[in-house]
């Protein structure tokens, strides 16, 4: 079912929490609110959920205002951020508790928990306990004992952070596969840019009781709208420049003609370590500097270069690297780097 | 299971040494008791001349040692239900409330611990007498509910704050209303500590004299009709009693330590 908040506000003594929060999310997608702790995320997840009731504004589900609804006429599913589950009673419990909560015949919770149990591979542990099983395994009862009793909206309050990182990819994707086969309104609180852009149809970037941004993956990473938002999400390079008309002076680099006039005066460009170009590569970049190698850190599949330009800020580069390929540069060697219009975003002031 | 690390040389037996010391010191009134209990003397002498069953015998037999025992009995099943009735529900507020000061009332809810007994039991005797409830089984009863609501709110206190809260929030946002979480998620996993709490009220009240003295009247609790009787005729049917009450809450504390899980050495070391 279709999420919608207008106009959230909520404050505990002194601080607020959430300052005027708009957001939807429509049915069937996943919307992920990413930002830093203490950006009011989890706050925003609870007035949702109905643990929390906000100071203003107003949060409906449909064509219902729920704002003031207790959390279990919500009908909403939420997996928490240590899984809650009741460790108590056995993985079929779990499972049965909501459909329990709601009357369902001791045959249908029989079946649902079955077919639940089969939809996140579980079959094999209905009678185990909670602590019996693994992180990924408790991760996956706690999904399946969410959405078992059809709920309007799924919630998931950062779940992956307790898992390993290969566990944690793994997941991520199977969550993914079931939100999309299920039709699931979902929404997604997390802090881990990574896994927001792996996972979501589109990003809520949150800060100060505030979203910052609303967008697609690719928008969010690509055009961000301020210095914070292109800070925390991936790495950048954020250099001051000074622009005049069209063209842009960047230190250590010279002028740069834009397709488009920023405001004049100083601007934030983002060029993100992946855009920076060296080499022969760079020779053909119309913005072009000599740069020391300052640290090369081998990643893997690429590699990431710390570099100083002649009279420029410290810039990052990070390089694909097969496993033919010689190192780029050695530990104090210098290089050409350069970039092209193309390969910068002009982040708004403000 | 984990290695332990064997600790040697002179800090270890001297350890050895004392813990045995304090253990012999413990057990010193038993060593005592148990013998005289089975003494065929009849005065208390120690080491007993002979063997004997007379004590329990005189103990079983008589209806005023029988009644004292069963109305004791009583006092302490209804204590322990009133004191976990009230005790409970306490503790939710005490711990859950984020109201500014309830850390007052929390440390107040100790305070019949702390009061000295007999003041306590001076002051319900005056309430009492207005309400005619000396001399009643069921008004020490209340009176010792004072005394247990303490060791409830303590220990099932304890066991609360222990308690990830968000599995109360997980079942209210699957469908659950409070009372409902509460009884089926909560109390379930706090039974450790509520039976704890549960055998120390009993015990509490099995044993008390002080209240009793001052409240009980002619219907004696078991405390009161050994005191009695050490103060009349002084003969070792007073250990045979002692022997069986010793027993009977041992017996208590062995199921305790079976379902309680250790609830209560873990709370009483905190």
């Amino acid at each position: 079912m279709r999420l919608e908040v207008s106009g959230i506000v909520k404050r505990f003594g002194g601080v607020t929490a959430l300052n005027g929060v708009d957001l939807a999310v429509e049915e069937g997608e996943f919307l992920t609110i990413l930002g830093p702790s203490g950006s009011g995320k989890t706050t925003l997840l609870k007035s949702v959920a109905g643990f929390e009731v906000p100071d203003e504004g107003v949060v409906r589900l449909g064509d219902q205002d729920v704002t003031m609804a207790p959390a279990r006429h919500r009908n909403v599913g939420m997996v928490f951020q240590n899984y809650a589950l009741f460790p108590h009673l056995t993985v079929a419990e779990n499972l049965a508790f909501p459909l329990q909560m709601r009357s369902v015949g001791k045959a249908e919770i029989a079946r649902r928990v079955k077919e639940a149990l089969a939809l996140v591979e579980l079959d094999a542990f209905a009678e185990r306990l909670p602590r019996q099983l693994s992180g990924g395994q408790q991760q996956r009862v706690a999904l399946a004992r969410a959405i078992i009793f059809g709920p309007a909206l799924l919630l998931l309050d950062e779940p992956f952070g307790a898992l390993d990182r290969k566990l944690r990819e793994s997941l991520q994707l199977e969550v993914r596969r079931l939100q999309r086969r299920l039709r699931l309104t979902t929404l997604f609180i997390t802090h881990d840019q990574e896994e927001a852009l792996i996972m979501s149809d589109r990003i809520a970037v949150m800060d100060k009781g505030r979203i910052q941004q609303l967008g697609t993956p690719s928008e969010v990473y690509d055009f961000p709208v301020s210095r914070f938002v292109a800070d925390f999400i991936g790495e950048s390079n954020l250099i001051e420049g000074t622009a005049q008309g069209t063209e842009v002076y960047v230190p250590g680099f010279g002028a740069l003609t834009l397709p488009q006039a920023p405001a004049s005066g100083p601007v934030t460009l983002l060029l993100r370590p992946e855009a920076l170009r060296l080499g022969a590569e760079a020779q053909a970049a119309p913005c072009r500097a000599q740069a020391t190698v300052l640290e090369t850190v081998f990643l893997g599949l690429s590699v990431k270069l710390r570099l100083r330009p002649e009279g420029g800020p410290d810039l990052l580069a990070r390089l694909p690297l097969r496993p033919s390929d010689p190192p780029p540069a050695p530990d104090g060697a210098t290089v050409t780097i350069g970039f092209a219009p193309g390969d910068i975003h002009v982040v708004p002031r403000g | 299971m984990p290695r332990r690390e064997r600790r040697a040389g002179l800090p270890a037996i001297l350890l050895a040494c004392f813990a045995t010391v304090v253990f012999v010191f413990l057990m010193l009134p038993l060593l005592v008791v148990f013998p005289i209990s089975v003494s065929s003397a009849a005065y208390l002498q120690f080491p007993p001349p002979g063997f004997s069953w007379q004590w329990f015998q005189r103990y079983f037999n008589d209806p005023d040692w029988i009644d004292a025992t069963i109305r004791s009995f009583k006092v302490a099943a209804v204590c322990t239900v009133l004191a976990m009735t009230l005790g409970v529900p306490l503790s939710f507020l005490l711990v859950r409330s984020r109201r500014r000061g309830i850390w007052i009332l929390d440390r107040l809810a100790a305070a019949p611990i702390i009061v000295p007994t007999i003041i306590l039991s001076i002051s319900i005797y005056s309430i009492f007498v207005r309400l005619q409830l000396i001399g009643e089984w069921y008004g020490v009863a209340i009176a010792h509910t004072v005394l247990a609501l303490p060791f409830v709110v303590i220990l099932v206190g304890a066991g609360l704050r222990g308690f990830d809260e968000s599995q109360e929030q997980a079942a209210i946002g699957l469908g659950a209303s409070w009372p409902v979480a509460v009884w089926r998620i909560t109390l379930p996993q706090l039974r450790p500590s509520l039976i704890s709490a549960g055998f120390l009220a009993f015990i509490s009240s099995f044993d008390e004299l002080v209240v009793a003295m001052f409240l009980s009247g002619a219907s004696m609790t078991l405390p009161k009709k050994m005191f009695d009787n050490i103060m009349m005729e002084i003969d070792p049917t007073i250990a045979a009693v002692s022997v069986t009450q010793i027993l009977l809450v041992a017996l208590c504390l062995g199921l305790t330590a079976l379902f309680g899980k250790g609830a209560l050495a873990t709370t009483m070391s905190r």
